[in-house]
This record gives structure tokens, sequence and C-alpha cells, in this order.
């Protein structure tokens, strides 16, 4: 019996030990809206690129499985717990996780944001992957090269509560006048659920006759909408463009479904996500408005007066450059 | 003299069954070894868990939940379900936050809150009682009733800028680690234990969760209860609502989304009969303590949400299951 005592602690001990972590390290917690979303897996495979190369970085790849704040909160509260040095997250609430995120930075956590932001008070600084301004207008461009007439759009976004997407529809509206005889007849809502996703695409169709494109500024939704434009025999007829990861686009694109879509880079974003925290976390730079940080491969991010900082312009892909992206992300 | 051995006669025990034995062999023991394995494997597993602040911050992972449970315990025990309770939180808190702008200070948004809650579920309660509708059609009605009015007032828009003071309700702590929301969940629990275990009130309730019409026939009066347990549930909605509102600091149509169906998983896992007319408010108790366990500790370790919610699922039917496998594991050897 005391033999086994003996054996029991022993092995709990190893066990405790074998777990606990190399204090050395600088530890960045890059948390995304959701797992199981292709776009921050690719984005953690760039924090993970990037850790290797500073070399002196953990990277914590976590985030909840619903797209919610409550959710999320329960995740930066572990992180907390466990006295990481540096949260980089994408939230599902601009709002909601401020009083959280204050409360790690209070302990002393280096806490930004990146892709979707954090409401000024909630972080140091957040990193926009591209400019909203030119994402609006990319989404938009990207319908009207197909469309040399002319005619009915629609766009089919995410949640109505979503931050990004619904920036980006508003700044699409704006260069609207830009692109004459490009009509923007709807916006729907899929919330970013394949099934939900297909039917709005579905009623898109069936409502508007007329329509020559859907853009789709999620990568959800415009899968949902290629499948649902196959699906009703309306190739060549309407165009499914917006924002999506190539892979999960590349059939569309080749079956004519998409001519083109649009998406920064998800690896680089990761990437030079971790190459801010781990420069702010080590005091190697500071997040004021105005300071400069090298972002490795990607080059530099300058932050302006509101405590933000573009990454780069989104980048088109088509039938010419499907095959490349498509292996990658 | 008389010989007393050979009368038959016959035991007739004050108590059903052994009270140290019935309380050894309990559901609610059962949750306090389940709860103790996971506290001892979480102490092992992550450096992190055994520190003062981690185990606070541990308690907000359910506080909230929890004070509906105990109100939805009632509710289900009663024989009825009320899934609109995560609807109700949204109800509520879109109106706080529109009455903020107003510049309404707390103790209005508090009373705001509540009686919000307590509307909706006397809303609740008057189309089940008084319209003689099955909860769960009525419920299912009002979940997408009240978000929806809270989505048709905000859009995509969301209301924040709620007083300092307001805030110490979500986020305030009374005593060192010890938060206000926690004092005020157990002070809840030791009140519903009250009610349901030492009450006639509570003496009814059992009562109609085992047979509505023997209870009816028996003078109790069913409807009038079951009315008082829909506005209670609504009631401690409400009072969620200001805690979570309080915590978030500010509002979204979206807020609390999919609540209603980890609030039953407490009640159910607590060991309260989903069919109505048994369980108790310690195993509630029990159930979110081990709900926040799970979740936060396999948080510490970074497991991913998906493992978490197959974790919860996976232990939801074992502690079900366990006890009716022993049941017959002990009738095929008898």
């Amino acid at each position: 019996m005391k033999l086994i005592t003996t054996l029991a602690v022993t092995t709990a001990l190893a066990a405790v030990l074998a777990a606990a972590p190399a204090y050395a390290q600088t530890r960045i917690a890059l948390v995304v809206k959701s797992l199981g979303n292709g776009f921050f897996e690719a984005a953690a495979r760039g924090a993970e690129e990037a850790a290797e190369e500073i070399g002196d970085v953990e990277i914590i790849y976590t985030g909840p499985t619903e797209p919610t704040a409550e959710a999320q909160i329960e995740v930066v509260n572990s992180l907390i717990a466990q006295q990481v040095d540096a949260i980089a997250i994408s939230a599902n609430d601009p709002d909601a996780l401020v009083p959280a995120l204050q409360r790690a930075m209070q302990r002393g956590i280096t806490v930004i944001s990146w892709d979707s932001g954090v409401a000024a008070e909630g972080r140091e600084m957040h990193l926009n992957p591209s400019g909203n301004d030119l994402i609006g207008n990319t989404i938009i461009k990207l319908a009207a090269d197909h469309l040399p007439e002319g005619g009915d759009v629609a766009i089919l976004s995410a949640t109505a509560t979503a931050t990004n997407q619904n920036i980006w529809i508003e700044e699409a509206e704006k260069v609207l006048p830009n692109y004459p005889g490009i009509n923007l007849v709807a916006t729907v809502y899929g919330d970013d659920q394949s099934d939900k996703s297909y039917r709005e695409a579905q009623g898109l169709i069936s409502s508007y006759p007329e329509l020559k494109a859907i853009i789709a500024p999620t990568t959800v939704g415009i899968v949902a909408a290629a499948q649902a434009v196959t699906d009703a025999g309306k190739i060549g007829e309407i165009n499914v463009t917006g924002l999506a990861l190539p892979s999960e686009m590349a059939a569309h694109i080749k079956s004519g479904a998409s001519h083109s879509f649009a998406i920064w880079n998800p690896i680089d974003l990761g990437y030079s996500a971790t190459h801010i925290a781990y420069a702010l976390a080590t005091d190697a730079a500071t997040a004021e408005p105005g300071s400069v940080i090298p972002i490795g491969r990607v080059g530099e991010v300058t932050i302006g007066e509101d405590g933000q900082a573009a990454m780069a312009e989104p980048f088109t892909y088509d039938a010419s450059n499907i095959d490349e992206y498509s292996s990658i992300f | 003299m008389t010989d007393t051995t050979n009368t038959p006669h016959r035991h007739i025990p004050d108590r059903l069954d052994n009270p140290v034995k019935s309380a050894v062999f309990s559901w609610e023991t059962l949750l306090v070894l389940v709860g103790v394995a996971i506290f001892t494997a979480n102490a092992f597993a992550s450096p992190y868990f055994l520190n003062e602040w981690s185990l606070s911050d541990l308690t907000f992972n359910f506080t909230e939940k929890a004070v509906i449970a105990l109100a939805m315990a009632l509710l289900i025990i009663s024989g009825e379900i009320d899934l609109s309770v995560a609807a109700i939180i949204a109800l509520a808190s879109t109106l706080m936050g529109m009455a903020v702008q107003w510049g309404v200070p707390t103790p209005g948004l508090v009373a705001i809150g509540i009686g919000v809650g307590l509307a909706c579920g006397a809303f609740n309660g008057f189309l089940v009682t008084g319209l003689k509708l099955p909860s769960i059609v009525v419920t299912i009605g009002t979940m997408s009733l009240f978000r929806g009015l809270s989505y048709a007032i905000l859009g995509d828009q969301a209301y924040g800028g709620y007083p300092a003071d307001f805030s110490w309700l979500g986020q305030g702590y009374v005593w060192w680690v010890i938060s206000f929301e926690l004092v005020f969940f157990i002070a809840a629990a030791i009140v519903f234990w009250f009610v349901l275990h030492r009450t006639n009130f509570g003496r009814r309730i059992f009562a109609i969760g085992n047979n509505a019409l023997a209870a009816q026939f028996s003078g109790v009066r069913v409807a009038r209860i079951k009315f008082v347990l829909f506005c209670l549930t609504g009631l401690m909605s409400g009072i969620a609502a200001v805690m979570l509102t309080a915590r978030l600091g500010s509002t979204r149509p979206s807020i609390a989304q999919g609540w209603e169906l980890e609030v039953i998983t407490m009640v159910v896992l607590g060991g309260v009969s989903i069919l109505g007319g048994a369980g108790s408010i310690l195993g509630v108790v029990l159930a979110a303590l081990i709900m926040g366990l799970v979740t936060f500790g396999l948080g510490l370790l970074n497991v991913p949400g998906i493992v978490m919610s197959i974790f919860i699922g996976g232990l939801l039917i074992s502690v079900i299951a366990l006890p009716i496998l022993y049941r017959m594991w002990k009738e095929r050897r008898q």
C-alpha cells in the first residue's frame, strides 16, 4: 500500500514538472474570434513563423467555440491567470471585451488587437490588415470589373453586429457613385453560418431576377453564395465575389461561379501581430501615435493618431494565381 | 406475563431510508466527488490554478448563469421550462442601455433591469397558465420575441457609457477576492434552498411536478404557483442581466447568446429531473461549480473550446447515466 502511495505521488509530481512551462520565454497569446476557421488557422501559422524567427517566443493559439464576447472573456480570464506576456486578440465585440482586457493590462500584460478591433481604452494599439477604405473600394471594384454595362449587385454579410463587415459595407456604399451603373439592391446577413448564408443567397437569387453579382465580405458567406449560384444553374449570369480564403474558393473559381475575389494574407497578419506584440512586450517599441514598428519580412507599420496601424492592401486572386495560393491557405 | 415475541408486529420507520446512508449514496455526494476530482486534476495540471485571483476569476464563468439556474430548477421541478431566459437578458440589458442614454442613475438602471425581467417572466407565466399553452412552445416563441425586440432597438449598434458605480455590480469585489456576483449567488442559493426545501410553497412545487392533477384536487393552486415561478425565473434573469451588463460595460443584442442551454445543463447536471418532481438546490449549486471548474481548468491548459464542449457533454451524459447503470447492475445481481 505504501509503495502504491509513493508511486502515485511521484508520478503526479513528475507530471507537474513536465507540465511546467519554461519561464524564460516570452509567451504571446493569439486569441481569435472562434476556432475552426481557416482564416485564423492561417494567422496562427504566421504567428508560429514569426515566433521561430524571433526565437525566444511561445505562441498560445486559442479562442472560443462560439464567436461570442462572453466566451472570449472566459478565454482572456484564463490567459490572465496564466500570466502570459502579451495578448493579441481579434475581438468578437469592440466594447464588451474592454473591462477584461483592461484588467489584463493592469496586471502587466501587453494587449493589442488585430483584424477585428477593440475600443481604444481596451488595447495599446490595433493592427488593421488593410485600410477599411481600401477594402470597401476593392469589394465594389471586384464586382464592377466584370460588369462593364453595370447592373444589380447585392451584399451578403456575416452577422449584423460584426464590426469589420459593417465598416467595409459603409465604405463600399461611399464609393458606389464612382462606379456608374452599379446598383446595390440589398444587404442581407448570413450570420457566418453556412446554411443560413446559403438560404440568404437563394433568397437574393429569387428576389432579384436582374441580379448580376453577389458580394460577400466573409469567407463563409462567399462559399455559400457560390454554391447557391451553382445549384441554381446561374453560373455565368451571377458573379460571386468578395473576401475569401483561396483554398475554400479554388473550386468555385475553376467552375466560373466566381471570377475573382480578394483577401489580405492572413499568414502575414498573424506574423505581423506577433512581431508587434513581441516588440511591445519586451519594450523594444512603444505604442504611441507616430511610432514605427518593424514587422520582419512584411516591412514596418506606423501607428496613427487613433492608435491604429494598417498592414497592407488586399490582394486579388483569380484563375491565374488560385492554384499557387490555394495550397498555402 | 405477556409474550411479545409471538405477536406478529411490523416496524414502521420514521424515515424511508437511513439518513446517513441516503446522504452517502445521494446525487449530491456524487457531484461533490466529481467536483473534488476535477479540482485536484486542475491543481496538478496547471501551476496557475491554485492562486486566489485565478479561483476568483473562475467564479465569473458561472455566477450569472447559476443565478438563473436556481429559479430554473424550481420551474423544471414543477414540470415547466423557460427557454427565453437568455433573450430576457438581452431585452433587459438593451432597455437598461437605453435608460443610460437618458441619464438614469445606477439605482434606476438596476430597477429597470429587474423590472423588465419580471415583466417578461409574467408574460411567459400568463401565456402558460392563463392561456394554457405548453411552456416549451411559449418560451421558444418569446425567446425570438424578446431578442428580436433587442435587435429592432439596437441593430448593429451598442449601448455603452454605464456609470462607474454600476460597473461594480459586475466587476466589483466585496472583500479581498470575493466578488459581489459570488456573494449574491451564495445569498440567493440560501434563500432558494430555504424556499424549496423548508416551506409549504416548496412542497407544493414538488407536488405539482409529480402530479399536477392530484395537486390541484388536493387544494394546491397549481396555476398560481406556476405563474409565480415564471415571474421568479424572469426576475432572476433580470438580475443576471444587471450583473452581466455591468461586467461587460456595454450592451449588444447578441448578449448572452446560447445561455439558456447552459443554464438548463446546470440544472439537469444538478440532479433535477427534466420530467419534474425531483431535485435539490444543493445539487444545482454543485453543478454550477463543476461547470465553472471544468471550463476554467481546461481554459488554463489552453484546451480548444471544441474539446471543452465535448467534455461538458460527456460529463453530463456520464453523470446522468452512472446512477442508472448502477441500478441496472444491482437489479441484475438480485
